[in-house]
């Protein structure tokens, strides 16, 4: 069963490809049975793989499809490497993802385009599959650069509105910035190390290099760039929330479960590097933390639900990056894994309430939806119980171990995990509240089948049972010391933190005991609101310090001296061509007369030489 | 001889002439009939000249070829009249650049 391994990536590649290639009525019937068939087939094989895996040895696996770069002393296989990290990954990218492709054949039917989404999805997911199977550097980059690719297409996918066509290239740039750096890191590790493949160059920088030395600081920052502007961290986290644009299950499988995850992943398989250059994994944890707080904020005064999930998504995979920061590896994987779940969960549902309220994004429109939608507020409710880690929910787990590793490494660290804990608690509920308690209740006009509620169901009991999962990553990340005596004080505030902001959101939008417009009647609130509201004016900030002086530049450059010769020979032949053009007069007699000139010319020629 | 060929010369001279001054279409494929039996001349006395049959031979490729230019001829100069109702060439200018 192993070795079908290889085509787990190659089904869903082989649905784009029967999807772009067919015609657009024949792919339009097709287009769900391609587009979920591929990704279900291959999700099937990913749990015999799967089975049989955690049955065996746990020994990593390697798979060679064949080759791809071979030139002189370098070879570049397309190698697939399975291990418990990959086949964690693998269970997230093609059961996620089968949900979703489910829920998107329904949520995505009245579309023009729908042969087209399923297509881009398919190469998204084989993309994805790629970047977590591949066993050496350059071949990740492609996995990383085609979810990339993928990211773009759907985040335009409605692209006669200009503003969705600007929100993906923003997406694009902005990651691509992150690219570049990655691109330089595995360039710097082949020039020291003299391989990319993943497994040996680990090895061989633990054997060679000493903690701390200035070439592993320096590989594990250009890693860390690229981890960043995928993940959306700081400073390139300005992407994510504009990447709203694209379709809802887009939102929840890339902008959420999967590929903003991308850089967790890269910086969990390169663990050693980072354990090497002991600054930058401090840096991962700064970044997370730092981030975690800023995008929290952020979530609280936005009003477009999705834009809430958006800052909420930048916001726990800062919590991933502490626990990476903090050395917490299976933690951070474990995040991961219940992360994807439940914001799967809530984008799914939000895509629902968006779905059945004709397309309106702002909360504030909604409202009281509780009767009218109880699935929908039911999944919703899950998603955001294990969102704030209330106990017992799949999330809390995750969190809670990934805030007590912080507390082992710095209470400072902890406290600010805490401190965004009470903020997720805040901002999820809030949103809970706002849609749907309260009176106004907008007129719900389309109900959903059961192509969009089977997947929240089974999202909502991964949500709430998910943490219960064991994932064996001991095989794959150094163990961790855990100290046995776990302060009851540090555990009790850790459990706490989240109901405190439960209990601020039903004070401030259940109950109406404090009353947010109350607030907002102080002068010095609304300044403050704008500014969170901005994600922090972090894009005004990019723009006035890098956007415009660029602008300007590029205005003073634009007549440059290099310009005037080829402006000159622009110049000469418009003149020639008004000469021969000239010429052409239209009258019979010119042109005769002009051909017994010529000839007299050549034979006087031929006579005279 | 060398008057066959004179005549041939002065012939041609004024086939062009005309070509060049004349307007009228009609006129122009006149001379340019006039020029051609010119070319015709030449070859026939030439041929006579060196007591080959070649030159009366490319006399008659020229006639047939006479033929058609002016079977062609004229039927484009009718079309135009019907379309500009005029054969002046200098009035039908349109084609230019």
């Amino acid at each position: 069963m192993l070795k079908l391994l290889n085509w787990v990536p190659l089904l869903p590649f082989f649905g784009f490809l029967i999807l772009t290639l067919s015609s657009q009525g024949f792919s339009r019937l097709l287009a769900p049975w391609v587009g979920i068939g591929s990704v279900g087939i291959s999700a099937l094989l990913v749990f015999l793989i799967g089975f049989e895996f955690q049955h065996g040895p746990m020994q990593p696996y390697r798979l060679v499809m064949g080759s791809w770069i071979a030139i002189d002393g370098l070879s570049i296989p397309f190698g697939l490497y399975l291990d418990a990290l990959s086949m964690t990954m693998l269970y997230v990218v093609t059961g996620i993802g089968l949900l979703i492709h489910v829920y998107s054949a329904e949520f995505m039917e009245c579309d023009p385009g729908y042969p087209r989404f399923f297509a881009y999805m398919n190469l998204f997911v084989s993309a994805m599959l790629v970047l977590v199977l591949a066993d050496n550097l350059v071949l990740l980059y492609l996995g990383w650069e085609g979810v990339g690719l993928g990211s773009y297409l759907l985040i335009g996918f409605w692209y006669e509105d200009r503003d969705n066509g600007y929100a993906a290239r923003k997406a694009f740039v902005m990651t691509r910035i992150g690219d570049t750096a990655l691109a330089l890191g595995l360039l710097l590790l082949y020039t020291q190390l003299h391989t990319f493949d993943i497994q040996s160059l680990m090895l061989q920088a633990a054997h060679q290099w000493t903690p701390g030395a200035l070439i592993a600081i320096v590989s594990a920052s250009l890693l860390l760039g690229g981890a960043v502007g995928k993940s959306a961290q700081l400073p390139l986290q300005t992407w994510l929330p504009d990447a709203m644009a694209g379709p809802t299950p887009v939102s929840a499988l890339i902008h959420a479960a999967t590929m903003v995850t991308a850089g967790v992943y890269l910086i969990a398989r390169t663990h050693e590097l980072f354990i090497l250059a002991p600054t930058v994994q401090f840096a991962v944890a700064m970044i997370g933390v730092v981030t975690l707080l800023i995008s929290g904020c952020s979530a609280i005064v936005q009003t477009d639900i999705k834009r809430i999930l958006a800052y909420s998504t930048i916001s726990q995979i800062g919590y991933m990056f502490l626990a990476l920061g903090v050395g917490a590896w299976s933690s951070a994987i474990f995040h991961l894994l219940t992360h994807a779940f439940f914001k799967a969960l809530l984008f799914l549902a939000g895509g629902a309430v968006i779905f059945c309220v004709h397309h309106e994004h702002n909360i504030f429109k909604m409202g009281g939806l509780r009767k009218t939608m109880p699935l929908t507020f039911w999944s919703f409710m899950i998603g955001s119980a294990a969102l704030s880690a209330l106990p017992f929910t799949s999330g809390f787990y995750s969190k809670h171990e990934i805030l007590l590793a912080a507390f082992d490494n710095s209470s400072v660290l902890w406290a600010a995990g805490c401190l965004g804990a009470v903020i997720t608690g805040i901002y999820s509920f809030r949103l809970v509240f706002v849609v749907f308690f309260g009176s106004q209740s907008p007129v719900v006009e389309k109900k959903f089948g059961r192509f969009m509620s089977t997947p929240l169901i089974l999202l909502s009991i991964l949500a709430l049972f998910g943490g219960m999962l064991h994932i064996p990553l001991d095989s794959v990340f150094p163990a961790v010391f855990y100290p046995n005596h776990e302060h009851p004080l540090v555990s009790a505030i850790t459990v706490a933190a989240p109901l405190l902001g439960l209990l601020i959101a039903v004070l401030f939008y259940l109950n109406g005991t404090v009353s947010a417009q109350h607030l907002a009647n102080f002068k010095w609130v609304e300044p403050i609101r704008q500014f969170l509201l901005t994600g922090w004016g972090i894009d005004s900030l990019y723009d006035s310090l890098l956007v415009q002086p660029f602008k300007l530049i590029a205005q003073h450059n634009k007549n440059d001296a290099i310009d005037r010769p080829y402006l000159g020979i622009a110049w000469l032949s418009r003149k020639l061509h008004c000469m021969a053009s000239a010429s052409q007069t239209g009258r019979v007699r010119w042109y005769a007369g002009s051909m017994a000139l010529g000839a007299v010319v050549v034979i006087a020629i031929g006579l005279l030489s | 001889m060398e008057q066959g060929l004179l005549l041939s010369a002065m012939l041609f001279a004024l086939g062009l002439l005309g070509v060049l001054v004349r307007r009228n279409l009609i006129m122009i494929l006149m001379s340019l009939e006039v020029m051609l039996n010119a070319t015709g001349l030449a070859f026939v006395v030439a041929g006579s000249r060196w007591g080959q049959a070649d030159g009366q031979i490319m006399f008659l490729l020229i006639l047939a070829l006479a033929a058609a230019e002016v079977g062609v001829g004229l039927g484009l100069a009718l079309h135009i009249f019907h379309r500009f109702a005029t054969l002046d060439a200098d009035s039908i200018n349109e084609m230019q650049g």
